[in-house]
């Protein structure tokens, strides 16, 4: 693994709950090849849209991701996602998510989805611009991952090429 | 998050911040906090030695027993449940 700037590592594993350490150190998967994902333009003209796996959704314009089928299945997790518009107010998301205490993001959806920070970087001119879409799924996803491999993951790729999106920043719940 | 899995998953970028579940840019309205995080993401953005990961010094300004307890559901998941319930019944049908 290349380093950024030194050898700092954290202790990622400082927040999990102690019986679950285990299980994700042991975890054997190893991917292949890494993307190349190369820049292809320069950040300053970069158009920039955000995932975050912290289950919002817009509070009275979209379905909530679905909690009851995953009370009655525990192995399985809501894999759909919700496109949320980048000038969305605080009052206006809703927050889906069985693993996590939603008082946080409820409070500020910024610490999830920080689209405040991102339109000032806009308005900076750090970076090129914010796209008018973003993404928001429930991050347990049960023991399949087959249809965001089979379905919604292609379907989002198609997504970010009709935005013309050149870098996406996603981050976990 | 957890960078070590990012890292086996093969993700070109990582940022690595040490915070409670459900934090990944930081606490509630730290405009600061969330933006230094968002920063140290966009500065991977155009580094070509991938793959590349950068681990953050901020400590989470909450005591951790209070932030450990404080990002989990009031009630455990359904899949928590259900495996704690596993493991009880498992233990009830253990001769002694």
């Amino acid at each position: 693994m290349t380093r950024a700037d030194d050898d700092f590592r954290i202790d990622g594993y400082k927040f999990l709950p102690r019986s679950m350490i285990p299980e994700f150190k042991a975890f054997q998967y190893q991917a292949g090849d890494f993307p190349q994902a190369v820049a292809k333009v320069l950040l300053k003209s970069a158009r920039v849209t955000l995932l975050t796996s912290s289950g919002l959704y817009l509070k009275n314009r979209q379905q909530s991701f679905d909690l009851e089928r995953e009370q009655r299945e525990p192995m399985w997790g809501d894999p759909t996602y919700r496109v949320i518009p980048r000038n969305i107010g605080a009052d206006e998301i809703a927050v889906a998510h069985l693993h996590l205490n939603p008082d946080d993001v409820v409070s500020d959806f910024n610490i999830a989805l920080p689209l405040e920070v991102f339109a000032q970087f806009e308005e900076e001119g750090r970076i090129g611009s914010l796209a008018g879409s973003h993404y928001s799924f429930m991050g347990y996803q049960g023991r399949s991952s087959t249809a965001w491999r089979d379905v919604y993951g292609p379907e989002l790729v198609t997504r970010l090429r009709q935005e013309d999106v050149d870098l996406l920043i996603l981050a976990p719940g | 998050m957890l960078p070590d899995l990012a890292e086996r998953f093969g993700l070109p970028r990582i940022v690595g911040v040490e915070f409670p579940f459900g934090h990944p840019f930081g606490m509630v309205h730290d405009r600061e906090m969330q933006k230094t995080v968002a920063i140290s993401a966009l500065s991977l953005y155009e580094r070509t030695d991938l793959p590349v990961r950068k681990d953050l010094r901020i400590v989470w300004p909450v005591d951790w027993k209070v932030a450990y307890k404080g990002w989990q559901p009031k009630e455990a998941a359904p899949i928590v449940a259900y495996l704690k319930n596993q493991v009880l019944n498992k233990h009830r049908k253990t001769p002694d």
